[in-house]
């Protein structure tokens, strides 16, 4: 299993094979392009609707254009009343505030974790891995009111701190499992000659280990701060005000406000997925081989 | 007191030094089992134990046994939501479907194509919250896109997420939309790593098209199947978001999942023993699910 899935990652994140059979049949290929680019407007119709909307003006909504192309374009005019004058501006700050140092103390407290499980052997190496998968995979709602309970006994309840604490737990268990299998997939021999030498272990880990391990932390960083980013339940249930509130919850608010001005709404939206697609255009190899690693287990 | 301290510390040194091979990783793991200890297993078992109480969050627990989830198995609400979560789960598989077809399609296509499976994959880097406004947008029964098209063609007017029967469905279109684009990607690493000296053979018996997708290409991309299988199963159950976004459960409760009931019973009537007792029904639902997928996996290992 481990080994399928590691040579999954290489696969999504490497080259991709050129196809033999395409090259022989140029017709059959031009065909399939044809069929790809079809498919593809109608994948992406819904999202290009919202794009649309969120440069449109209000008088083209009055006027029941809706789907056409804007009559004029607004969008410096739309996305500059959303970020500043309706507090998208704030709530994006705020997600940023909560993702950035979640994802920091995710990578510390994982690489601390996945060196122990995977340079040492001890007893019960098994059933941790077992109870990080099973943890990731948990419903939500059966950690709900405890987890509301103890950060509010914390004195942690509607801040940012509350939702960093909870989300570097959560994600504490898929990172360890991720790096844990990273660092297994290094040259044993380089950790028993730092041993040998009497480097201490945690030296080791951090002139040894670390500068290995560069592509797996990139890949957990990016695929935990698009988790965190687009979190919703969590932020829900522990803030409520709009100071503190990040950028998901903070889009939903901000439609209760303007029922008919979807115009605002799709800027606001928009905004919304921008900074995880952004993130997934630059680091995509990380993104996948982090999606297809990480459910794994051996 | 001071000789004390330096006794007791005198005594401990030999202790590291003999066992320090496994005081230094407990030392690394620590910070990461408190962790998950405080925020993952004790909420389980705390939820599951608030199930055999009536509790208002404030004021003292009343035991009632299995009384919650006796009342649970007589509310209407309950059960559409229970149903629902099993419509839910019997319409995911259309995700890996449409998710393999896209990857077979993409696949074989030439180097140009790839901002293709960058596209294809972008619902899936998307909060569930905007895809959530953008199906509202589509579904809406005078602006949206499906009206507006249903208009050209003649046809009626249709309004998905204001119908006791559609809503539910509605929801479900739009979880597909990013599930699909995960299957997609998941199966492109797998076909990346086929062995093509077994489709030449097959080709070469004599076998074509849908013969070597059934006995050739698909028996050796299990590994992909189970992935996919095992999340998609838990993103039906966990959904929230969709159904907190486009519908909120409505019309009269009819698109509601059990995840968004217990968060309305929780946090909105403030019955915090009913809605433990509604999570650990879907705690259940999710650990058969999970369970059964790890027990494969650990008996493929052998």
């Amino acid at each position: 299993m481990l080994r399928f899935v590691f040579s999954l990652a290489d696969a999504a994140s490497g080259e991709m094979k050129e196809a033999p059979a395409a090259r022989r049949r140029p017709r059959a290929h031009v065909l399939r392009n044809l069929v790809i680019i079809v498919l593809l407007s109608l994948w992406l119709v819904p999202l290009l609707g919202v794009a649309l909307t969120s440069m449109r003006s209000i008088e083209d909504l009055h006027r029941g254009n809706y789907w056409g192309w804007p009559s004029d374009i607004f969008i410096l005019q739309n996305y500059w009343q959303v970020l500043f004058s309706a507090g998208m501006g704030r709530f994006i700050v705020n997600s940023l505030i909560i993702a950035v140092p979640a994802v920091l103390g995710t990578l510390v407290v994982a690489t601390m974790a996945g060196f122990a499980l995977a340079a040492f052997r001890f007893r019960g190496n098994l059933i941790i891995l077992a109870l990080a998968i099973g943890g990731n995979l948990v419903p939500f709602q059966i950690l709900a009111i405890p987890v509301r309970s103890m950060i509010d006994g914390f004195g942690l309840y509607d801040t940012r701190a509350g939702l960093i604490l909870f989300h570097t737990a959560f994600q504490t268990g898929f990172a360890t499992l991720f790096m844990r299998n990273f660092i297994r997939q290094l040259p044993v021999d380089v950790i028993d000659a730092a041993r040998v030498e009497g480097i201490p272990e945690h030296q080791i880990l951090i002139y040894v280990i670390l500068p290995m391990i560069r592509p797996a932390l990139a890949a957990v960083a990016v695929l935990v701060f698009t988790f965190i980013w687009n979190d919703f339940f969590w932020s829900l249930i522990l803030t409520y005000s709009s100071d503190v509130r990040p950028v998901t919850v903070g889009v939903l608010s901000l439609r209760g406000m303007w029922l008919t001005s979807w115009h605002l709404l799709a800027a606001a939206a928009m905004l919304a997925a921008l900074p995880p697609a952004l993130l997934f255009f630059l680091m995509q190899r990380h993104f996948i081989a982090g999606l297809t690693l990480g459910l794994s287990s051996d | 007191m001071k000789g004390t301290a330096q006794r007791v510390v005198r005594g401990l040194r030999p202790l590291w030094h003999r066992r320090r091979r496994s005081i230094i990783p407990i030392l690394f793991l620590a910070p990461a089992a408190v962790l998950f200890a405080l925020f993952v297993l004790y909420p389980i078992a705390a939820s599951l134990r608030l199930s055999l109480f009536e509790w208002h969050g404030i004021g003292p627990k009343t035991w009632i046994g299995l009384g919650n989830f006796r009342a649970l198995f007589a509310d209407p609400v309950f059960n559409t939501a229970f149903r629902n979560n099993l419509i839910w789960l019997a319409l995911i598989p259309a995700a890996p479907a449409m998710g393999l077809a896209i990857a077979l399609l993409l696949d074989r296509a030439s180097a140009r194509m790839r901002l293709a499976r960058i596209l294809f994959f972008l619902p899936f880097v998307m909060s569930q919250v905007v895809i959530g406004i953008v199906f509202a947008w589509f579904f809406h029964p005078d602006l949206g896109l499906l009206n507006q098209v249903l208009a050209r063609l003649g046809g009626p007017t249709v309004a998905p997420l204001e119908s006791e029967v559609g809503a539910i469905f509605a929801v479900i279109v739009a979880h597909l939309w990013p599930q699909t684009a995960f299957c997609m990607i998941i199966y492109l690493a797998g076909l990346a790593i086929l062995n093509p000296a077994l489709e030449g053979a097959a080709r070469l018996d004599g076998a074509r098209g849908w013969q070597i997708l059934r006995h050739v290409i698909l028996p050796q991309l299990w590994p992909a199947h189970f992935i996919v299988a095992m999340v998609c199963v838990v993103s039906a159950l966990r959904s929230f978001d969709l159904v907190a976004t486009m519908t909120r459960g409505g019309p009269y409760d009819s698109s509601n999942v059990l995840a968004f009931y217990m968060y309305e019973q929780a946090f909105l009537s403030l019955r915090y023993g009913y809605a433990a007792a509604i999570a650990s029904v879907l705690f259940a639902l999710a650990a058969c699910c999970v369970s059964f997928f790890l027990w494969r996996m650990l008996r493929a290992e052998k």
